[in-house]
Order: structure tokens, then C-alpha cells, then sequence
């Protein structure tokens, strides 16, 4: 097991550098011309230029550029924006409130794709069952951009119920709606895999001994049928976590949430490449710990799984 | 003998320990109704040990799970018939009444106990479950006796292996488990289902053998359920042949080896290879199983049969008895006994 994590560990380094490599270089790419971009409509002189240019070794070329950037990132320096921002400030202020969202958006999926899942994976054919079936498949098929301003004219401003925006000390309550939006974009799938799950695991050899044993119904399901059922379940719902993480895009720009997507929407449209860079590097990091933790709680849930 | 503290049906101690009768199961699929099983009838006494032979598919380990009642219903449906335990009818109890049973008084063992056991469960967990449940045991006394009954089966280290899961046993050992478990609350009928089919010959006779000296020890009815006409001679005191869902032959074993009277037991007996007949083409049963959505009418048997005649295609043969414990279901039994 330790051998595995070590192993595990030192492929996330090849991945964080490999990955930050890429978005680097695609961002380095699509430069233009940066220090206009940063000034913006104001004519700028030479020397200015000259300045600016030295302190962001903008001649150099693009390895060494990445070398620069790199050797600030692993001691700790993300750099500073565009904006003349430290990037690590901006990375300390969005992440709590992207955590608190995502988090939230994944109990709201769990907790109503367990549920739903396990009912119709028991009562397949049943009128729950397809009315679970129809109604995900609606959800699934909205895009997110219509969704998430929908959710806020009806339940934020025509009803009401909720707050309209979430701003960055966003309690519960004011993400509530937000992370329901969320957890639309995952909540299908995990559905359908916690009932295809329970129907297999419902016809296994085991079940049948189960019920010989003289158990109840309950016991069955609730304890021999569930625990074997979640094993991909879990796995899926990790996966899902990291990609909520950076899948706020759209949902944080609407609800105004000032979080890790409402940030790279707006690096990406500045052309703030250290801005862009930053918040990736730190993505990635989150996305490679999460599935780490996954594959982990996947021996742990599943005793046949063994690392070595 | 029984712990159980709670039944509320009443038993009749002279009567026979588990008597089916007549017992009709069916599978209502889109595809149509499979008649699994159609008129299954049997007896079984405390201390023997009542074979059921049959070829996959022809309806044994239904009808073993009807009498359990643990057929996934829907599709199985028992549609007819009787299952009398001490002449209390099974099928007419309702499910709490029902679950009572299970496990207490008749218990099943499975044909792959790797998949029959609950992967992600330890052995000791599984085992503990039945004292738990069933007696109100607390974790400690439980494990305690989980640990007596591994002994009782014979696993080595049973205190240790205990927290190990179904796969780090081998297959021998973790039938042994499923027989421990089986065995917890000392049911008076034991059903296994094909127990050895999944096993190495030499662990095979193992297990067999453990079988039989538990059986001996408390006097359990036991219902062999394989295929495997071998592993019958040796352990079974009657045997029943079950074709197409129903008993076409039930005789004592010696007497079905030497006399067979019915056409489809002597046409198993003589598709077994044989030292002595070496060299010689084996005899093997023409034809297939017939589909159980689709019975020929009349003997079930009849497109197989070397015997058939008109009235096999058109009557069913009625259970014939030929001595105190023999019955076949063949019209011309005269003529495979060869008398």
C-alpha cells in the first residue's frame, strides 16, 4: 500500500509538470500582445515598454519563460496578474467559496442519486423508475448555460426563494441554488449508475445466500446489496468533485460567486496567461489528490483490491 | 433442539420432516412462460439423505429455492403444490412466518461459494450475521461462536482467519465457510445445491465426506442436489430423478444402479465412461433437453427415447409405484427393467 502511494505520488509530479507544460505553452501561444492587453487603451512608451517587458521576461524564450515561471510555482510564487494582483492572494480568496459550492453540489448529487438510484434499482420498470429515467434525461439534456440563468429568473427573481447572487463570504443558504445547478450536471449519471449497480448486484450469487440465511428484506439491501452496489458509485462521485471543481464556470459567472471559474473566465478573456497558469496548476493538483484519495477508497471499500 | 423462541405455526412431529408435493413453478418472461418445474414430488426423513439428479436446467435448483422461498419473484412463480415441513404448509405462510424457517430449520449451501459468499464482507462478519440476527447474540459471543463453528468444519486457524475475507480462502476452505454458515443455528434439513461441482475430485470427496459426518452428527435431512451421478453412489440413500421439472424415477441408490425403470436414468447410467468398457464408443443421450417454454406433449422424455412408442407422444405417464419406495413415470417400465 505505501508502494502504491509513493508511486501514485511521483506520477502526479510527471502530470502537474506535463499539464502545466501544456496550458503553459497553449497560453504562451495565444499571447498577442500582453502588455497592451495590460495597459489597455492607453498609449504606452517605449520605455515603459522596455521595463515591463524586462520584469516579465517577455524576450526570452519560451522555455526559459516556463523555467521562470516554474521555479517561482515550487517556491511558492505564483506570480503576480496582469492586474498587478498576487496570484496567490486571488487563489486564497476563490478557493474557499469554490470548495463550499462544489462540496455542496456533490452532497445535493450523492444524496438524491443514491436514494433515487437505489428505488429504482429495486423497482425497475416501476412508474418511479421511469419518471426518474424521464426526468434526468431532461436535466442531462439542458445545457448548463440555459439551466443556471433559468434557475435564477424562476426560483431567484420571479418566486423569490433564493437569493439571486452569492457574493464571496456566501453562506449555505445564498449557494444553495447554485450548487442544485450543479449537481444537475452530475446527478444523471450518477443515478444511472447507482441503479444499474444495485439491479446487478440484486441478481448476484451472494444476494440469493443472503436471503437464505433468513434475513430481512432490509438487512439484504441496506447492508449486502448497498455496500457492494456504492463500490462504483463512490468512484464515480470523486471524479465528479474534481470536475465540479473547475466546471463552475458558467454557474460562478452567473450567480456572480467569485470563485476559481469566475476567475479563469475572466483570465481567459484579459489574456492573463500567469492568471490562467496558476489557477490550472493548483486544478490540477486538486484534480490528481481527489483521484488519489478515489482509488484509495476504492481498496477500502472493496477488500479484494489490493495495492502493491 | 432449535432455538428459535418465536414460531408460530404449529408442527406436527409425526409427520414426515419435508414432504414436497406436486410443487409447479414457472417463469413468467417476455419471451413466454418457462414451465421450470411441473408436479416436483418428494419426501425426506430425518438422517437421510435424498439425491436429486438431473441434467443443468431441468429444474432442481428451482425447485430447491421454492422450497426455501427465495426465487426471485418476479419472474418465478409458484403455481401450484405443497411444501409441508412437520405438515405445516410452507407456501402458505406469510414471509415473517416464512423467514423464520430459513436458516433455522432448513438451510441451503451453494454450488461457487466465492460468489455465494458476500465479497466484501469478512468470513467472520458473515458467519456472526446468523447468531446476531437470529439469537440476540452479542458481537463477542457471536464471534465466539463463529469461531466453534469454523473449527467444526475443520479450518485451520479459525481464530485467525475469521477477519479474512471470502477471497483469501481457497475453494475447499471457503466451501467449508458456506457449511459453517449453513450450519449455525442447526436447522434440521440441509439442501446443497451441486456443493462439490465447483471443487478439485480430491477436495470433492473432502467435502462429501465432511457433509456426511455432519449429517450423521445431528441427524439432518439432507438433499443432494448435482448432476453428478459419482458423487450420488456413494453418500445418497434415495435417489429422485428430475426430468423437465418433473421426478421421473425415486428409488433407493442400490437399486437404481442395479435395476434402472426409467428409460432416461438408464440412459445417464450408461453415458458414465467406464474402466472396463475402454475402447468402446460411450453411450451419450441423443438430443437436448427440451425447452422448458415449450414441452413436448405427453413424456417430456419421448423425442430422446430408444422406448417411445404413440402413447408417450400423447399421455403423460402417471407415477407408476413398482416396490415400497420405487416409482417411475414411464409407460413400458416392464420392458426397461427388462422383466
Amino acid at each position: 500500500m505505501f508502494r502504491y502511494i509513493v508511486r501514485r505520488l511521483l506520477q502526479m509530479v510527471l502530470t502537474f509538470f506535463g499539464a502545466t507544460f501544456v496550458v503553459y505553452a497553449l497560453m504562451f501561444a495565444a499571447q498577442d500582445d500582453p502588455i497592451q492587453a495590460l495597459v489597455g487603451e492607453r498609449p504606452i512608451t517605449p520605455s515603459q515598454r522596455t521595463a515591463l517587458t524586462e520584469r516579465f521576461h517577455l524576450d526570452d524564450n519560451f522555455f526559459a519563460q516556463y523555467w521562470y515561471y516554474m521555479k517561482g510555482l515550487l517556491t511558492g510564487d505564483f506570480g503576480t496578474s496582469l492586474t498587478n494582483r498576487k496570484i496567490a492572494d486571488m487563489l486564497a480568496d476563490a478557493w474557499p467559496v469554490t470548495l463550499r459550492l462544489s462540496l455542496l453540489a456533490i452532497v445535493i448529487a450523492a444524496t438524491i442519486a443514491i436514494l433515487a438510484g437505489v428505488v429504482s434499482g429495486i423497482r425497475r420498470g416501476s412508474i418511479f423508475d421511469n419518471a426518474t429515467l424521464a426526468i434526468t434525461l431532461v436535466v442531462l439534456a439542458m445545457p448548463i448555460v440555459v439551466l443556471a440563468p433559468l434557475a435564477q429568473l424562476v426560483f431567484g427573481i420571479k418566486l423569490g426563494w433564493f437569493p439571486v447572487t452569492a457574493g464571496q463570504d456566501a453562506g449555505l443558504w445564498q449557494l444553495l441554488l447554485p450548487a442544485t445547478v450543479l449537481a444537475s450536471l452530475v446527478v444523471a449519471t450518477e443515478l444511472r449508475v447507482t441503479r444499474a449497480s444495485v439491479a446487478e448486484n440484486l441478481r448476484a450469487d451472494y444476494v440469493r445466500t443472503a436471503k437464505a440465511k433468513g434475513l430481512t428484506r432490509a438487512r439484504v439491501i441496506g447492508v449486502h446489496v448497498l455496500r457492494n452496489s456504492l463500490i462504483p458509485v463512490i468512484t464515480l462521485i470523486g471524479v465528479d468533485l474534481g470536475a465540479l471543481m473547475s466546471g463552475a464556470i458558467v454557474t460562478e459567472k452567473v450567480f456572480n460567486i467569485p470563485g476559481v471559474g469566475f476567475n479563469l473566465f475572466r483570465g481567459i478573456r484579459t489574456e492573463d496567461g500567469p492568471l490562467v497558469v496558476g489557477f490550472v496548476s493548483v486544478l490540477v493538483i486538486v484534480f490528481l489528490v481527489v483521484n488519489l484519495i478515489v482509488d484509495l477508497l476504492y481498496a477500502v471499500l472493496d477488500p479484494r483490491i489490493r495495492y502493491e | 433442539m432449535t432455538g428459535v423462541t418465536d414460531i408460530s405455526v404449529d408442527l406436527d412431529p409425526r409427520a414426515p420432516l419435508l414432504h414436497v408435493d406436486d410443487l409447479h413453478v414457472e417463469f413468467r418472461t417476455r419471451d413466454g412462460v418457462a414451465n421450470a418445474v411441473n408436479g416436483a414430488s418428494f419426501w425426506l426423513n430425518p438422517g437421510e439423505t435424498l439425491a436429486i439428479l438431473g441434467e443443468s436446467g431441468c429444474g432442481k435448483s428451482v425447485t430447491a429455492q421454492a422450497v426455501m422461498g427465495i426465487l426471485d419473484s418476479p419472474p418465478a412463480h409458484v403455481t401450484g403444490g405443497r411444501v409441508l415441513f412437520r405438515g405445516a404448509d410452507l407456501l402458505q405462510l406469510p414471509e415473517k412466518s416464512r423467514r423464520e424457517f430459513r436458516a433455522n430449520r432448513i438451510a441451503m449451501i451453494f454450488q461457487d461459494a466465492l460468489s455465494a459468499l458476500n465479497p466484501v464482507y469478512t468470513v467472520g462478519f458473515q458467519l456472526a450475521e446468523m447468531f446476531r440476527k437470529h439469537r440476540g447474540m452479542s458481537r463477542a459471543d457471536a464471534k465466539r461462536r463463529s469461531v466453534e463453528l469454523l473449527d467444526q468444519v475443520r479450518i485451520p486457524a479459525a481464530q485467525e482467519r475469521i477477519n479474512d475475507y471470502p477471497h483469501q480462502f481457497s475453494g475447499g476452505m471457503r466451501q467449508r465457510v458456506m457449511i459453517a454458515m449453513a450450519l449455525a443455528l442447526d436447522p434440521e434439513v440441509l439442501i446443497a445445491d451441486e456443493p462439490t461441482t465447483a471443487l478439485d475430485v480430491t477436495v470433492q470427496a473432502q467435502i462429501m465426506g465432511l457433509l456426511a459426518e455432519l449429517q450423521r452428527q445431528r441427524n439432518m435431512g439432507l438433499i443432494l442436489i448435482t448432476h453428478d451421478m459419482g458423487v450420488v453412489a456413494d453418500v445418497a440413500d434415495r435417489i429422485s430423478v428430475m426430468y423437465a421439472g418433473r421426478i421421473v424415477e425415486e428409488a433407493p441408490v442400490y437399486d437404481i444402479y442395479a435395476h434402472p425403470a426409467h428409460p432416461y436414468t438408464k440412459a445417464l447410467l450408461e453415458s458414465i465412461p467406464r474402466l472396463d468398457h475402454k475402447g468402446r464408443q460411450l453411450n451419450v443421450i441423443r438430443g437436448l433437453p427440451p425447452s422448458l417454454t415449450d414441452l413436448p406433449p405427453g413424456c417430456a422424455f419421448h423425442p430422446r427415447c430408444g422406448y417411445a412408442r404413440d402413447i408417450c407422444r400423447t399421455d403423460q405417464p402417471p407415477a407408476y409405484q413398482i416396490a415400497a419406495h420405487r416409482i417411475s413415470r414411464c409407460h413400458f417400465i416392464r420392458e426397461v427393467l427388462g422383466v
